[in-house]
């Protein structure tokens, strides 16, 4: 965890003059940022404990019909907020209907609203940032002041004003998703954009650019093959991390009743019902809500770990 | 000094006028009825829709539109609910009890977070630092109203050590568990930023230096470590405030306080959201204005930006 990777940061500009020779790894087998964090990762049990959590709770989302035959929406109000018994392992609801089969299902909105956040957030942070730090200049300055102003707005509070000002859409869940994972987005690029933004200047810094551009190498290859790269590692780590952030608002969201609306299974819809009746029937909460967490608690702990394999000395 | 603040102040400018315009566009230019979801499960009453209409100058080009937005706030008015009431008067009696909690909130992380970070770091790899690494972990992991509910059925529904809701007035002593789970996710950054920080320095020439001369343990700790690694630290939670006022929303409606984030939360469930905009855009203006004193007090605090 701690000596190959000074080795892995001098790789990284292998070739620069100056590089120590005592440095240069044995020889034989090539070593490289990427190869050294996998001989990390591979040992780390939270990095293998976080990814099961995370390939289960994927099929989850694909197909909760393989962990239950239960419909979630088949419920009775005669069995209202009943215990969990060997028929309903977590019990029953509210509205009679079973909190296992609910809670397997709802698995699909979280990681929907994740995955789509994750994705536009990613695509206009990282797209704004890569621009901003290959380019400089005034396109820099502007588009770094745009990120301020946008950097200034609380996710969560930015989207409750959004959220609250679109009515929801009509029926169709899968444009209830959208307009969450929208909401979110919006507020969310920033961050993910100064990453990708400084790592960007820190690479076309290194000498190796430097030297592909006096070879005379065109801007796209030099994006292509030297920048992209090399700045990939610390956009991926934020964006696992945020990934679980942004589960984590989605339920805050529907928690507060702006974010998802029924019919739509989710856990944070199942929260709010359930705290009503935390005094007696603490069961209809708990159960979503250690879902939820450990969801949450999977991605960041991987990015947590990737991140560490990379680069020991961040914290 | 002088110079700083002025120079801070002007570039605050255009950052407040991007971020007001922002709000103002997400709150009123987005296509479709303005009015259509803002009064709860019923149509917003004709008087309200005129009222706000006016206020706003809905029927006018969006330039003109902001330039209203922005001239009745700097008068002071941000609105009325759709009862009637003042916005700012509202605001304006629940913020005390927000305020409370928040100085709880950041006694924990300035006791809890800096203490367990130090003591994390001095310990590098043994038990406890790997315990508390753990701890952080879930602490951020988990959903704040998780860990809220959580810990208000266990150590208050079950334990019966402090109480489940807070009372009028929010004494003192009620506020402790929501200060708490206020700043469960803060606290897990401050620990985790503390013993980065103090790590590093642990490792810096003067402190090695200091130790060479013979310094006793503490003294150098005391004296050449800790006060060090604090600087980025305090910076964080300076910063924090503002994060603190907008997670109140969910603290303040799992315990029931009457604070600004309480009036959110209630504004929120009975689905009143002309209430909940002009209330959250009062909220962010002043996590912009607390983060801008914030700056300018470190200014104070830290003679090193002075002159950057």
């Amino acid at each position: 965890m701690s000596e190959p990777d000074n080795v892995a940061a001098l790789e990284k500009v292998e070739g620069a003059p100056g590089t120590p020779s005592s440095a240069v790894p044995e020889v034989g087998r090539s070593r490289t940022l990427g190869g050294d964090a996998w001989e990390t990762l591979r040992g780390s049990w939270v990095f293998w404990g976080s990814l099961i959590l995370i390939g289960v709770l994927v099929v989850m989302a694909i197909w909760p019909g393989l962990f239950t035959s239960v419909d979630p929406r088949a419920c009775d109000a005669a069995r209202s907020r009943q215990e969990p018994s060997g028929a309903a392992w977590f019990g029953y609801d509210v509205q009679g209907c079973d909190v296992y089969a609910r809670t397997m299902y709802g698995a699909r909105a979280s990681m929907m609203v994740g995955g789509l956040s994750t994705l536009m957030a990613l695509l206009l942070g990282a797209g704004m940032g890569i621009y901003a730090g290959f380019y400089g200049g005034w396109i820099d300055i502007l588009l770094s002041r745009v990120t301020d102003i946008f950097i200034g707005i609380p996710i969560l509070l930015g989207s409750i004003i959004i959220l609250s000002s679109i009515p929801t859409p009509p029926d169709s869940d899968f444009l209830n998703v959208l307009k969450v994972s929208l909401a979110i987005a919006v507020l969310a690029w920033p961050s993910t954009a100064r990453v990708a933004r400084s790592a960007v200047i820190q690479v076309k810094q290194a000498d190796f650019v430097a030297a592909s551009r006096a070879l005379g190498a065109s801007r796209g290859w030099m994006i292509r093959k030297h920048i992209l790269p090399n700045a990939a590692a610390p956009v991926i780590v934020i964006t696992t991390i945020s990934l679980g952030g942004y589960i984590g608002a989605e339920a805050t969201l529907s928690f507060l009743g702006i974010g998802l609306q029924p019919p739509v299974v989710s856990w944070g819809i199942a929260i709010n019902d359930a705290a009503a009746y935390i005094r007696n029937t603490p069961h209809m909460l708990f159960f979503p809500a250690i879902f939820l967490s450990l969801t949450v608690l999977a991605f960041i702990a991987l990015g947590d770990v990737v991140r560490e394999a990379l680069d020991p000395k961040a914290m | 000094m002088g110079r700083y603040v002025v120079r801070r102040l002007l570039l605050m400018i255009p950052v407040l006028i991007g971020t007001t315009f922002l709000i103002y566009s997400m709150a009123w230019a987005l296509p479709g009825d303005p009015f259509a979801s803002r009064c709860g499960q019923r149509p917003c009453p004709e008087s309200f829709v005129q009222a706000e209409t006016e206020r706003l100058h809905l029927d006018d080009p969006l330039p003109i539109q902001y330039g209203y937005f922005m001239l009745n706030m700097a008068q002071g008015d941000f609105g009325q609910t759709s009862n009637g009431e003042s916005v700012l008067e509202a605001a304006s009696r629940a913020f005390p009890v927000t305020v409370k909690l928040t100085v709880v909130a950041i006694a924990f992380e300035i006791v809890l977070g800096i203490g367990v970070g130090i003591a994390a770091a001095l310990r590098r790899g043994g038990y406890l630092d790997g315990f508390f690494l753990f701890v952080s972990l879930v602490a951020i992991s988990f959903p704040a109203f998780v860990i809220g509910y959580v810990l208000q059925y266990f150590l208050g529904v079950k334990l019966g050590l402090f109480s489940v809701t807070v009372g009028r007035g929010a004494p003192w002593e009620d506020l402790i568990l929501p200060g708490f789970v206020l700043a469960s996710l803060s606290l897990a950054y401050v620990l985790r930023l503390t013993r980065a920080t103090l790590l590093e320095t642990l490792k810096a020439d003067h402190v090695r230096t200091a130790i060479a001369k013979g310094l006793p343990r503490g003294m150098v700790l005391r004296k050449h470590v800790v006060r060090n690694s604090l600087i980025p630290v305090i910076t964080y939670i300076g910063a924090d405030v503002g994060i603190l006022l907008g997670g109140a929303i969910v603290t303040e409606g799992v315990f029931n306080i009457q604070g600004i984030g309480g009036m959110l939360f209630h504004a929120l469930s009975i689905r009143e959201n002309a209430t909940v905009v002009s209330v959250t855009t009062l909220v962010v203006l002043v996590i912009l204005l607390v983060n801008l004193l914030v700056d300018l007090l470190y200014a104070r605090l830290d003679p090193r930006i002075r002159y950057e």
